[in-house]
Formats: C-alpha cells, structure tokens, sequence
C-alpha cells in the first residue's frame, strides 16, 4: 500500500503508481494564512539518498509571476496521461482543492486573483533557502541542474550566462546537462564549462566530425552518498542543432542516443553503482519512452517540457521526476538504497512561494551583484497591462503575450502575417501591471532574436505550421523536440491532432481580409527566432518594446483564430 | 527605434526548400531489395539498424549498421529518387560484420538495411529519419 502522508512514499514493491494520487493534506492546506516555510518544506527524511532537482530556471533569478498552461494535448500513447492533463482535471486527479496554493502553482484558472492572494513564485535566493534546509537534513544531498538555466534575461544575455553561472556556483550544484546553454555558441560555452566547479554531463554530446564522444562532456559522474555508490548520466536535449541554430555550435552533435544510455548504464552498473540517476533534458513524453526501452535507471529527473508533477511517474522499475520551470518549484526525492538496489522513495515537490519562503542573504546578494549594473534598464517601465488583460505564454496554442508579440511584429514591421516560436518560457503579467524592459527581455531574450521580415507563399507557410505541428504532435514521443505550436498573428487554422503529416492544417485565413490563403500567393511575414545564419532585423525585443510604448496600455482582443480538432 | 523595411528584408524560413514532407516510398527501393533477396522472406531480427530519429542536417545523416554473421549488408534511403546507398560486402576473415557512413537524404523517409547471412537467410531493418526545418524548442 503507499501511505497516505504530507508527500509520497512508494516501496518499490508497489506495483503501480497511476492513478495513486497520494498528494494528501498538504495540498488541503488551503489558504494561504495556513502556509508557513516549514509547512512547505516539512519532510520526513527518508533512506540513505536526498535527490534534489532544480531544470529550465531560464535565468529567472528574482521573484516574478509563472501561469501554468491551459491546453497541453498528449498524442498517441500519452493521450490523456500526465502531463497531458491540466485545469480542473489535474487538480481532480491530484487531489487539490480549488483556490488552494497548490491549485495556484500547478493549474491555470483563476490565475489573477490567485496570484494576488498568493504572490510571487521563484527566485533563486528562495531556492537557495529551500537546498539548505534540505542540506540541514541531509548534508551530503545531491543537487542536480536540469539546464536551461543560461538563458532567458536581460542579465543573462548582456553578461553571456555569467550572472547564472555565479549564482548557480553559490548554490553549489553537483552536476548538470544542457539545452539554451549552447545558443551562448560553443566558444562561450566552452570557456565556460572549463571553468564549472561541477560536473556538466551529457551521454549524448558528440563530436559532430567525428560522430564521438568528447571529452568536455563526460557521460557520467559517480558519487559516493550515505554509503551509497550513485552515478548520474547526463542527458541533453537531444534536438539542439534542429531547434535552435546549428550554426552557433556546429563541432556539436546530439540525438537521444539511447542505445549509448543503455550502455552507460550497464557500464555503471558493471563498476558498482548501486542507483543509476539519469539527469535529463529530453522532455517527459521522451523521457517516459527511453524509460521503457533502457534498463537500470532508477530515476530520471526530467526536463525541458517544463512540467511540474506532485508524482513521480513510475515505467517499470524507473521513477520519473518532473520538477517545473523558471524557478518555481524544486523536486526532492529521498531514496531507501540497500543490497545494490533502490527499495523505495520519498517525494515532494515544493513550490516556491516567495512570499512565504525566506531568502538566504547570501545569495541575495551575489544576484543584487548580478543586476547592479544593469538596474535602471531593467526596471524602466515600457507600459501597463490592461485591468482584465493577464500576459502569459504557456501552452499548445498561442498566449497572449504571444498575441502582443504578434502585433508588434504586424504593426512595427508592416507584415500581413507575424510568425513567433512556440517556446515554453517567459514570465506571466498580471492584469494592471507595469511592464518593464526587464519583462519583455524575460519572454524574448536569446542570441538569435533579430525579427526578419521576408515574403512566403501561401504554400510555404503551410510546410512550416505542418512542419511545427508534427514536432508537437507525431504520436511517436521520439519525434518530438518539446515546445509549442509555432505562434501566429494575421492568419486563423484548423489543425486536426489526429492527422498525419502534411494534412493536420487546413482552412489558413488571412484574418485582415478573411480571405483564403492562396497557395500560390506571396505574402509578407514578419518573424524572429530563426534558426537560419545572417538573419537580418531589429532585436525582437527593441520591436515589441517600441510597440508597448506606442500603445501604452495593453488591452488585447480574444484569439479565436486557431481551431483545435481530433484532440 | 526607428526601422526602414528596406534595410531589414531577410530570409527567415524562406531559404529552406519545400522538402519537408514525407516522401514516397520509390520503385527504384523495392527493385533494388528485389535484386538483393530474390524476393526471399526476411526476419525482422539479426540485423541492428543505427539511425538519428530526426536527422541534425539531411546533407549528411549518420547510419551504421551490424549483423553478425552477415556476408553482405545493403542499406537503402527509400526516399531518394535513386535510393542505393551502398552494399558492403563482409569476406570470410572480417572480425566483425558492421559498417558506418554518412547519407544524404532528400526529405523525411525510411532508411532500410538488408542484410544476406552466410547461411543464405535475410534480414531487415528500417528506420524513419525525419528531415525537419526546425526552429523554437522548449
């Protein structure tokens, strides 16, 4: 039986965890004058091991705002399984209450008034508090980083990663893998990494030339913790050349790569580990498919689709964590190791309110060190949102902060049609907020952020939202490269999920004219992100900011233009 | 800011050619698997097929194949309007019966390898590499 407590307690014996929602009294807490830091962090430490997972901080050093998605459509065999579930279905599964804190960090509805209850989520100094308190507990826990933590502010993109590597150091991680880190471009990365006090580990970074391993990316690492020989495997995302630009890291090759993980992992075993941790950046669908096929991991801390369970997902015998993103939740898993096996685990993930969750002065300070220099740019206010109008990105489909883009691109580039990447990062605006420079670098902010401005034909722009679709919803996980919908301003769509290929998108309007898109017709399309070299453009973010300015406040209309079919 | 569309025009996506879709499965593939087997039965087992899923460029796209055992293995990119990749042929003293190159495929399709045993018997293998345009990740 799995015991019924303030988090989840599985042996090993137990057969399945689905359907098993032990999130129990913790998330029945209920309002918020109930919530106290050691309510959040209470634990009872567990085994031998303390696993603790931070991923996809996106260089959110400071408290912000973070909207959870309301449309995440699994396809094939995650149709309907977790994280494909949200809203009022994931709390139902879950166990928690409406209005509760738990409701406010894990779902999306009533995310205003929520969050003006609740407050702020994240910052690293809130991080750095919650690791202590588990280091008090546990002294030789292991932290491990997810990656997509150098990229995504305006600190970050103007000190090259280096404000998240110092705050990062001070956290004192063991290890970590990668993602948006290598868009600095390998020269940055490089110099970087020689430099890291921890392991950067990643079993499936080649050398492009070669098709080999290097030497800068070791597979594994092991660690000796509570008696306990661990090694960890690093995995990175395995569709950096395809999803990001090639071009910035060409020495580099990736892939999933899992036969080479099986071998990693036999070879672990074979020098005696006793629990094989992967460290992941593949993303949960991925994640839960390399899991049914490799065996010998005990736990795979997941990455990169920025999901947040309150459970693990068991495949087998390998439990998989998924802790969030932008700082808003970290993941501790306690694990009972004897005889050369994992026996049983202890799991909670902890949502860092940070208006309940004390900052450690320390790092405090290292981040105030990191923003001095740049504060009067990153609190310039640009605009203010609207008294109805929350900004947020999350989901399958557009945001509205991928609206407001949207516009900027249409109104400030003269385009009939605005193209924007489907990325899951980027902080949420509450409705009467300012906007700062800071916010609009917090959802637009990478080394590739100039907005082309190009003609395609009608044709053309069907390839690319086919060509989007099928990275999103191939019903093969392995297929996928994580992310959203490419966004699109100017035009409406019909997508049918359950088609193949080629034939997911039908009905392409242009919305200006309500007219057809005309194969054969050339239209102007303003974008950014592109991962081709020489794109050529104002920074994205000088575009929406010039937009905002011009607009003042910001009250968008409803999108209605994309129509979801054969979900 | 003030931005003049004339000095901004760039290619974005533009410049990728309309080869994204899945191709055909061509003649020209079942042919040559023809003249390989003889139209003999092959098992779907013995013959380990190395692929990326989805190919980092399309130009070059490592493959390796392995099947011990194997006096000939023929791999295929069914897709390309002339699929013959290569055929490596293993001589008796060959310590070990694999091989690896680099392809180049015009769009996403299956990869194929077939390869003849010393006993006369075939395998096969395949594998969908998808050839994508990419862009915006998580």
């Amino acid at each position: 039986m799995i015991s019924r407590r303030d988090f989840l307690q599985v042996s090993m014996a137990a057969s399945a965890l689905y359907g098993a929602s032990a999130f129990g009294n913790w998330a029945r807490l209920g309002a918020q004058q109930s919530l106290t830091q050691d309510k959040l962090l209470e634990f009872d430490t567990f085994g031998n091991v303390s696993l603790i997972h931070i991923t996809d901080i996106h260089a959110q050093l400071v408290p912000h705002y973070f909207r959870e998605p309301s449309v995440n459509i699994g396809v094939g065999s995650n149709k309907g399984a977790v994280p494909h579930v949200t809203g009022s279905d994931f709390r139902k599964l879950y166990g928690i209450d409406d209005g509760s804190h738990s409701a406010y960090a894990l779902t999306y509805d009533d995310f205003a008034s929520l969050a003006k209850g609740y407050g702020n989520i994240g910052g690293m100094d809130r991080v750095a508090t919650v690791i202590n308190s588990i280091r008090a507990d546990r002294p030789d826990a292991l932290l491990l980083d997810g990656g997509d933590t150098w990229h995504g502010s305006y600190t970050c993109y103007q000190s090259q990663g280096q404000d998240m590597v110092n705050v990062m150091n001070a956290l004192k991680p063991d290890a970590m893998t990668f993602h948006w880190e290598f868009t600095l471009g390998s020269d940055r990365v490089n110099e970087i990494v020689e430099g890291l006090p921890f392991a950067a580990l990643g079993q499936n970074i080649f050398d492009a030339e070669w098709d080999e391993p290097t030497d800068l990316f070791p597979p594994y690492k092991f660690f000796e913790r509570g008696g306990v020989k661990i090694a960890v495997i690093g995995q990175a995302f395995p569709y950096m050349p395809i999803a990001n630009p090639g071009w910035m890291f060409p020495e580099y090759s990736f892939g999933i790569r899992d036969e080479r993980m099986q071998e990693m992992v036999d070879e672990v075993r074979a020098k005696g580990a006793e629990l094989v941790v992967c460290l992941s950046h593949n993303g949960f669908d991925v994640d839960k498919k390399m899991a049914g096929k490799v065996t010998g991991i005990d736990v795979i801390l997941s990455g990169h689709t920025h999901d947040a369970l309150p459970e693990p997902v068991l495949i087998g015998e390998t439990i998989i964590v998924a802790s969030g993103s932008t700082g808003k939740f970290v993941s501790r898993v306690d694990l009972d190791v004897r005889d050369g096996r994992m026996m049983g685990f202890r799991h909670k993930l902890i949502p860092i309110l940070s208006d309940v969750i004390a900052p450690d002065p320390v790092v405090t300070k290292v981040i105030e060190e990191q923003r001095a220099p740049h504060i009067d740019q990153l609190r310039e206010v640009i605009g203010k949102t609207g008294d109805d109008q929350t900004l947020y990105r999350r989901g399958n489909f557009n945001g509205t902060w991928d609206d407001l883009i949207c516009d900027a691109l249409i109104s400030e580039r003269e385009a009939d049609i605005a193209l924007s990447p489907g990325v899951r990062w980027g902080p949420s605006i509450l409705p009467g907020q300012d906007i700062t420079r800071e916010d609009i670098f917090n959802v637009t902010s990478m080394t590739y952020g100039k907005a082309y401005r190009t003609e395609m034909t009608g044709e053309f722009l069907h390839v690319v939202l086919e060509d989007v679709a099928d990275n999103l919803f191939n019903p093969d996980p392995y297929y996928q490269q994580g992310g959203d919908m490419v966004r699109v301003g100017g035009m409406g769509y019909r997508i049918d999920i359950s088609k193949p290929q080629g034939e997911r998108i039908t009905e392409m309007t242009l919305l200006k004219t309500g007219e057809k898109i005309d194969p054969a017709k050339t239209y102007m399309v303003a974008g950014w992100a592109s991962v081709n070299e020489n794109t050529e453009g104002p920074q994205i973010w000088d575009v929406v900011e010039d937009h905002i300015r011009a607009q003042g406040t910001i009250s968008l209309e409803p999108n209605n233009s994309v129509t979801v079919v054969g979900v | 800011m003030e931005f003049s569309r004339r000095d901004t025009l760039a290619l974005g996506l533009g410049a990728v050619a309309l080869t994204v879709l899945p191709f055909q499965v061509s003649a020209a593939a079942d042919d040559a698997i023809a003249s390989f087997t003889g139209g003999a039965d092959m098992a779907d087992t013995g013959l380990t097929l190395t692929a990326p899923e989805i190919a980092e460029n399309g130009n070059t796209v490592p493959v390796s194949v392995d099947a011990p055992g194997a006096v000939s293995i023929m791999v295929l990119a069914t897709g390309n309007p002339t699929p013959d990749v290569a055929t490596f042929n293993f001589g008796p003293l060959a310590a070990e019966q694999s091989a690896s190159t680099r392809i180049r495929l015009a769009g996403t399709q299956d990869v194929v390898a077939i390869a003849k045993m010393a006993d006369g018997t075939f395998a096969r293998a395949s594998q969908a590499v998808k050839v994508t345009i990419g862009g915006c990740g998580g």
